[in-house]
């Protein structure tokens, strides 16, 4: 559950942050959640993987379908990809990529200062 | 190990995100470039995002209001003239912005500050052109009149204003993928952009290989395999047309050129001969409306953004709409209610090169008339992206810049490559400007002829047609008075005799006003025949566009606008039909394989149409390139650069001189005949056209073969139209070649209320992520039109405009 919060919260933090600041404040964005929010192992990582490389993917996603893939397939072969769909998907992997690794320092940066999170079920 | 782990992964995060936000090569920043919200993404329209939104303008005086039709063209609505053009600038910018800088770019010879070192002798060469100079020269004379200082001025404060309200976001799509971003916009730059038009369409030429071949021939077979006019050409102003003024006398030196060895190595390269155009005005006599109408297709490059934008301008003192060339003010091309105008290139040579007698190894004087006169140096400061700043020296003259010296094109040691001298109408001042200003506000005869008395270069044939009735035709440009043969040959610049002394003054210029004939016409042929008191010289005439459209003309009645429309589309090969009877009656018929029947009996059947399903054209435009090769073969001398004779001399030297000595081919030792060289040359090309299919995966047809195409500036495949179905070709009143064709194609009948119908092949937005990109390509391939609209006020024809756009003045 918690897991599922931090994504949403990377998410929306990344979206309302990419309303004023360039592409890199998702990055920001993933490591405050990721330092804030304890999650454990892998799922620090995944947390920002998921959060912004699904905020990315859909709306990368939503424009493409407005716009018919127009523009999409005409900068694919630019950037030697094979089609729109490829730019799409390498769009979310690109974002993904920078939320997990943002998110996964925030948690690394938090465990110097804190213990890790109880585990499940400690507290009944 | 807590603070390892986090070290490790925050480097990595750093790492990543810096790399992301990098150009890497010719890899734009990724992060950037794919961010959804900023990125490439953001430029993706659909045909919803064509409505617009309400603008604040600085600067603006009043409110001005733009209708936009179904293509998206804006009609503006001002009522301040400063208003009327700042807004031109800005809407300009908002559709072409990329486009309109690049080109300026490309001008002053900048390119290399956004690809780099690749553009590098590019640019050197634009420079050492003196273009830069050039249009700085033109921009004080154009401040100097408060109208034009007026009109450049707002519209630069248009297109500032639209630049200003951009972020990373609203970029145009170009700027992320060099990874750049747009400088302040200046009127200089509006002049770099008629100098870029001059240089398209007069700069190059073939002064140095007139010069070695007159060496190898003589005068007499120089003469005769280039010839200013062929026995049945038909000027742009009718044969026998009076000129009843007092010429200019000027002095003729003994020798016209310089006498020496051979000149090898570096030539200007000579202006694309397919720069060229139609234009036509057709009277009220003539037309079943009995009102004038006007047809106007120039034949240029053909590229995405498309070179021309069109426009309404609509306030006080003026309503024009038309093509307006992105970064200059007023429409360049159009109509009004009261008159029509469109424009064809005049051909003459205004581009002289002057061999230059350096006195000393540092070229700092050079010998002049017995004594030495000093240099001027330029330091030309080209920034280089990611590399160190390149700086070229270049060598002024009064005759003008030394383009060609022992540094360039490249560092040598022989003397014969030192100091050639360009001397180019394009460096001289000029108010351009102020001609399309008066044209978008002409009312008649007399004020489209006051207008073009300020028109410099590029020369041009200005067809006009009044709703008055009148029509005709000026061959406008400054040109110099020169003795016969002046500049046709490399010049020798110690010699003052060798100068230009003259200019031709404005109302001795060739024109024609209410011909008899009821038509005027041009189509880049010889502007007048030769009872004209001055020296007219050009390396490139057309000799069948101009030839059929007059043919067409002459026998026309009860002229509509669908007719010229037809005209315009026209895919008469007239070259085909008057060599290709000869040529097929020259083939040995029991020879033949089967293809070669085939193809033989094709040909005989062919209509001479070059339409785009076509098997024909294919066979008779393979068969005449092998056939020129095998002809003119001893042109072909490597180092030393000779001119081939052109096409039109070919066919009246096999029509009239079928045993002229060039016909033996030089690598045999056999002498053939012009019958053993047709014969070898079909043979060749049936050869030829046999594997086609087979290496090119499709059917082997004229539309296919010529491969019509319409590439992005950048030359971006995805970006650019390819394989596009259309016929015409070379030397066809439908000049769409492969990469070259009708730019625009304009037809006005000049009735009451007027109507014109025009197309492109392009689309009004400048942006590859637009539905507007590319949408008017399909019906110009087709030969169709648009209706195009002259609204009479913001709320004329409502039913035909598609979204309103208010802009207000801030505060």
């Amino acid at each position: 559950m918690k897991f599922i919060l931090k994504v949403i919260l990377i998410a929306s933090l990344s979206y309302l942050a990419e309303l004023f600041f360039p592409w890199w404040s998702v990055v920001f964005c993933a490591f405050l959640v990721g330092g804030i929010l304890p999650t454990k192992g892998f799922n620090d990582f995944l947390a920002g993987f998921l959060g912004v490389g699904l905020l990315w993917l859909i709306f990368a996603l939503l424009i493409d379908l407005d716009s018919d893939s127009l523009l999409a397939q005409r900068i694919a072969p630019v950037l030697q990809m094979s089609n729109a769909l490829v730019v799409t998907s390498v769009t979310g992997l690109l974002g993904a990529l920078a939320g997990g690794f943002g998110a996964l320092s925030g948690s690394q940066l938090r465990r110097i200062f804190m213990e890790d999170p109880p585990k499940p079920g400690y507290f009944g | 190990m807590k603070v390892f782990k986090f070290l490790l992964s925050f480097i990595i995060t750093i790492a990543l995100t810096v790399a992301l936000s990098i150009r890497i090569g010719s890899i734009p920043p990724l992060g950037n470039f794919l961010d959804p919200f900023h990125g490439f993404w953001q430029n993706a329209l659909n045909e919803d995002d064509s409505i617009l939104q309400t603008v604040t303008l600085e600067g603006l005086q009043a409110p001005v209001t733009i209708k936009y039709d179904s293509l998206m063209i804006p009609h503006i609505f001002a009522e301040h003239e400063e208003d009327l053009y700042m807004v031109q600038g800005y809407v300009t910018a908002a559709n072409r912005l990329w486009q309109m800088e690049f080109v300026t770019h490309v001008a002053a010879g900048r390119v290399s500050e956004i690809v780099g070192e690749r553009a590098l002798s590019f640019d050197r060469l634009q420079r050492r052109k003196g273009l830069g100079t050039g249009a700085e020269e033109a921009l004080k004379a154009w401040e100097q009149d408060s109208v034009t200082r007026r009109v450049i001025n707002a519209y630069a404060r248009g297109v500032n204003a639209y630049i200003q309200t951009l972020d990373y976001a609203s970029l145009p799509v170009e700027y992320k993928l060099l990874d750049y971003t747009p400088e302040p916009w200046t009127p200089l730059k509006s002049v770099l952009l008629l100098k870029y038009l001059s240089n398209d369409l007069t700069y190059g030429d073939v002064d140095l290989e007139n010069t070695n071949t007159l060496q190898l021939l003589g005068q007499e077979r120089f003469d005769f395999l280039f010839p200013t006019y062929l026995p049945d050409y038909d000027p742009v102003i009718p044969k026998g047309t009076p000129w009843n003024f007092k010429p200019i006398a000027i002095d003729s030196p003994q020798v016209g050129f310089i006498n020496q060895a051979l000149l090898p190595g570096e030539s200007p390269l000579r202006s694309n001969p397919d720069n060229g155009s139609n234009n036509w005005a057709v009277a009220g006599s003539k037309t079943r409306s009995g009102k004038p109408i006007l047809a106007n297709d120039p034949h240029l490059g053909l590229n995405l953004p498309s070179i021309w934008y069109l426009v309404q301008l609509h306030g006080p003192g003026v309503n024009v709409f038309g093509a307006t060339v992105p970064g200059a003010p007023n429409v360049i091309i159009g109509f009004n209610d009261s008159i029509a105008w469109g424009m064809t290139n005049a051909r003459r040579d205004v581009t002289d090169w002057y061999k230059i007698d350096f006195a000393n190894s540092e070229n700092t004087e050079y010998r002049f008339d017995k004594i030495n006169l000093k240099t001027q140096k330029r330091v030309e400061e080209i920034r280089v992206r990611d590399e160190e700043v390149f700086y070229d020296t270049v060598v002024y003259t009064h005759h003008g810049p030394v383009v060609y010296d022992e540094h360039f094109p490249a560092d040598t040691v022989n003397n014969n490559h030192r100091g050639f001298a360009l001397k180019w109408v394009a460096h001289e001042t000029s108010m351009e400007g102020l001609t399309f200003y008066k044209l978008n506000r002409a009312k008649n005869y007399k004020d489209y002829q006051q207008a073009l008395k300020h028109y410099v270069c590029p020369a041009q044939n200005f067809a006009f047609a009044s709703a008055h009735g009148d029509i005709a035709m000026w061959v406008q440009g400054k040109f110099p008075v020169k003795w016969n043969g002046q500049g046709k040959f490399m010049l020798d610049g110690s010699r003052a005799d060798h100068e230009w002394q003259a200019y031709i003054p404005f109302d001795q210029n060739v024109h024609v006003v209410n011909p008899g004939r009821g038509y005027v016409s041009s189509a880049n042929q010889v502007p007048v025949d030769s009872a004209y008191p001055y020296y007219v010289y050009d390396d490139t005439y057309e000799h069948y566009r101009n030839r059929r459209i007059n043919n067409r003309l002459s026998q026309m009645r009860n002229i509509t606008p669908k007719d010229m429309m037809s005209l315009q589309n026209d895919n008469y090969n007239l070259k085909a039909s008057e060599i290709l009877p000869l040529m097929l009656d020259s083939l040995d018929l029991a020879q033949f394989n089967e293809s070669q029947q085939k193809a033989y009996e094709r040909l005989r059947k062919w209509n001479y149409q070059n339409n785009a399903g076509q098997l024909s054209p294919v066979f008779f435009n393979l068969w005449w390139e092998k056939f020129m090769a095998l002809l003119w073969d001893e042109f072909d001398q490597g180092e030393v650069r000779l001119r081939r004779p052109d096409s039109e001399v070919t066919v009246h030297v096999m029509r009239q001189f079928p045993n002229d000595p060039f016909i033996d081919n030089q690598k045999t030792t056999a002498v053939e005949s012009l019958t053993d060289l047709i014969r070898e040359s079909f043979a060749q090309a049936i050869h030829e056209s046999d594997d086609w299919e087979e290496s090119h995966e499709e059917e082997l047809n004229w539309g296919n073969f010529k491969a019509t195409h319409v590439d992005h500036l950048l030359k971006l495949n995805s970006f650019s139209r390819a394989n596009i179905q259309t016929g015409g070709g070379s030397g066809i009143v439908n000049a769409t070649k492969s990469d070259h064709g009708p730019s625009w194609r304009m037809i006005v009948e000049m009735g009451s209320p007027v109507k014109a119908w025009g197309v492109y092949p392009g689309g009004q937005s400048g942006n590859p992520g637009s539905p507007f990109y590319d949408n008017m390509i399909e019906r110009w391939s087709e030969g169709q039109y648009f209706d195009m609209w002259l609204l009479q006020s913001e709320s004329d024809k409502p039913e035909k405009m598609m979204s309103t756009q208010r802009l207000f003045p801030s505060n």
